[in-house]
């Protein structure tokens, strides 16, 4: 009897816990689901905004197709959106196979020593250094140094470099993931380290590999700072030499030596003139940069779903 | 195996390619401009113009005049927008670099003084009461209108200027306070300029100063201040006529392009735009509400483009309200 009813309490004291157990699950979930609401709204509130304001420009064509103009009517983004895809272009070569081989010398390599240590704190903090410090080693280095000149070539570099530390960084975590399991297997069964990298982990890690090299790349397109620094234009009415050319050998790197500008410094330039129909421009410009990172984010997360998806664990 | 061998040495090949001429660029007839944010404007529309008429290729940054000269007196750039004189240091790191400047005045500005459209007592100031607001003793201390004027009412005053960085700040604190770069630093200051229009439409006691081409545009949410240069003068406000004529002081102030003379002489391209710039440039100026140089001055610039003399007409410093045929009849 006695025993049955502190049973039944001890029951209803569980119960309760479960329930304020419960109720503490749900109050978290809501306050994340606020603050992520919070997050995405003001993105949204911003997006919609650009959107507006530059409407009448972003439905004519004659924007995507034209050079920059003294006149806000006549004013377009061509030359900054192949000068920003160029740009892209070197920024992805320069950066990601060295940072996806650094990151795996990093992880799978490197021996453990204060060596390594350095290193690895120092990648760390560079990911975190401003900007404006990239660019002002770029001038240094690519443009007086190396006498690469204010070309997409040195614009490439920089934003290259400024990117390096999230891809090692992003490709480290990824190999991390990778479980211990499957190198044991493939050592079991007699594969070389190279083999176990090359053909297990890195493959498995590309999904995240392929998250990180994205923000790199979107934190990329929107720099203005070490782009200015190293002496981007802001007007140029032309557009750089073919990379792909209609005679043997078919490539043409001339493009490399270009002057250029870049979709943020357009938009900065467009903002800051007096007239307000360049305000319109500016508006149309800061919504082609936020479609353009949403494209590159969406495309990577499609590849890493398809290669997820590929990927079997048996 | 082979092929692999092939296709690397070939990787190799096009890389090689790729990195071994980057004078193959620049030997392209490229006309390079640079300097002042406050010049752009008016380059850029006679860039875009003669580009149009010529074909030949014409690229302009904006690295502000400090940073434009640095290039310019190393050599990189042909053409140099100026909103101030070349300053000594600048001369010098030319001549180090035996860069010689041919100096051409092409349009004016005018530094215009704006308030508050709500602001009915501050429509004209004299310099004087301008420097009591802006002198560098003013910091802190100097905070309503009536401090500045007994006859203004005790209510706060806001200032909105541009940074320190720019020609614009270097040029408005020689002409008022009457020492270069040297201002109270007590005051919003933005390199944006519709950042000091918002500031100042939206501030009842706002006051700050930027070029009159912001002015233009936005004249229906700021007034211009009527400048009185000395006590018994007139006040004056900021017009294409005012400039022109010389009435508006000591505001008003000439921008320059400083040309490579080397390319100015030996390379036709650059001659050619030059020429353009001087010859064709007037209605351009007005379109981005600049003040082109009464005729007389400009013929005058343009017989001195055409003799080619190099050199600066102020000897190092800045200087205000000289008159634009006598800087250039300085220049032997």
């Amino acid at each position: 009897m006695n025993t049955e009813a502190s049973t039944l309490k001890d029951l209803d004291a569980v119960r309760s816990m479960i329930k304020r157990h419960k109720l503490n699950d749900y109050i978290f979930g809501a306050v994340g689901l606020s603050f992520i609401m919070l997050i995405l709204l003001t993105l949204l509130v911003l997006f919609i905004d650009l959107i507006i304001d530059g409407y009448p420009k972003l439905m004519s064509w004659d924007f995507f197709t034209s050079f920059p103009s003294r006149r806000a009517a006549s004013a377009g983004l061509l030359s900054a959106l192949v000068g920003s895809a160029l740009v892209m272009i070197i920024t992805f070569v320069s950066a990601v196979p060295m940072g996806v081989a650094a990151a795996i010398y990093l992880e799978e390599y490197a021996k453990k020593n204060w060596l390594s240590e350095v290193i690895e704190v120092n990648v760390t903090n560079l990911a975190a250094v401003p900007s404006i410090i990239y660019g002002l080693l770029a001038l240094g280095l690519f443009v007086y140094i190396l006498d690469f000149g204010t070309s997409i070539l040195t614009a490439g570099l920089t934003l290259g470099l400024l990117i390096l530390p999230v891809v090692i960084v992003a490709t480290r975590e990824a190999i991390r993931g990778i479980p211990v399991a499957i190198r044991e297997a493939a050592y079991a069964v007699g594969a070389t380290k190279w083999q176990v990298v090359s053909q297990h982990v890195v493959r498995y890690a590309t999904g995240g590999i392929l998250t990180g090299v994205i923000i790199g790349m979107a934190r990329a397109i929107g720099e203005t700072a070490p782009v200015i620094t190293i002496g981007a234009l802001t007007f140029i009415a032309f557009l750089p030499p073919s990379p792909v050319t209609t005679s043997a050998p078919f490539l043409n790197f001339d493009w490399l030596w270009s002057g250029f500008t870049v979709l943020p410094i357009q938009m900065f330039s467009w903002l800051s003139r007096p007239g307000a129909d360049f305000h319109v421009n500016a508006a149309a410009a800061g919504a082609v940069i936020i479609v353009v990172t949403l494209l590159m984010n969406g495309i990577a997360i499609r590849m890493r779903y398809n290669i997820r998806k590929k990927i079997k664990w048996q | 195996m082979q092929f692999k061998l092939v296709q690397t040495l070939s990787v190799a090949a096009v890389v090689a390619a790729a990195f071994s001429s980057p004078a193959a660029f620049a030997s392209e007839k490229i006309i390079k401009i640079d300097g002042s944010s406050t010049v752009y404007p008016v380059t850029e529309a006679v860039a875009e113009e003669f580009q149009k008429a010529t074909k030949t290729k014409v690229t302009v940054g904006i690295s502000g005049t400090g940073g434009g000269f640095k290039k310019f007196c190393r050599g990189e750039t042909d053409i140099s927008g100026a909103s101030r004189p070349i300053l000594q240091k600048e001369i010098d790191e030319c001549k180090a670099n035996g860069v010689q400047f041919i100096e051409l005045p092409v349009a004016f500005d005018a530094i215009t003084v704006v308030i508050n459209k709500k602001n009915s007592f501050a429509k004209k100031m004299t310099v004087a009461e301008l420097k009591k607001l802006w002198e560098p003793a003013a910091q802190g201390k100097v905070k309503t209108w009536k401090q500045v004027n007994p006859a203004w009412p005790d209510s706060p005053v806001a200032l909105f200027g541009p940074g320190a960085d720019s020609g614009t700040f270097d040029y408005f604190t020689e002409a008022i306070v009457g020492k270069s770069k040297s201002s109270r630093g007590d005051f919003t200051a933005s390199e944006d300029d519709n950042v000091l229009v918002r500031g100042v439409a939206g501030n009842e006691g706002g006051l700050g100063y930027f070029g009159y081409a912001y002015y233009e545009e936005n004249k229906d949410t700021l007034d211009a201040v009527a400048v009185i240069e000395k006590e018994g003068k007139p006040a004056v406000l900021p017009s294409k006529q005012t400039i022109e004529d010389g009435t508006y002081q000591p505001l008003a102030r000439p921008i320059f392009i400083y040309v490579n003379a080397t390319s100015g002489a030996f390379k036709p391209h650059v001659k050619a735009f030059v020429d353009f710039y001087l010859e064709k440039g007037r209605p351009l100026i007005e379109e981005v509400k600049y003040v082109p140089l009464p005729e007389n001055d400009q013929k005058a610039v343009i017989a001195h483009w055409k003799a080619l003399k190099p050199g600066t007409g102020f000897g190092g410093h800045a200087e205000i309200g000289v008159k634009i045929q006598d800087l250039l009849s300085r220049i032997k």
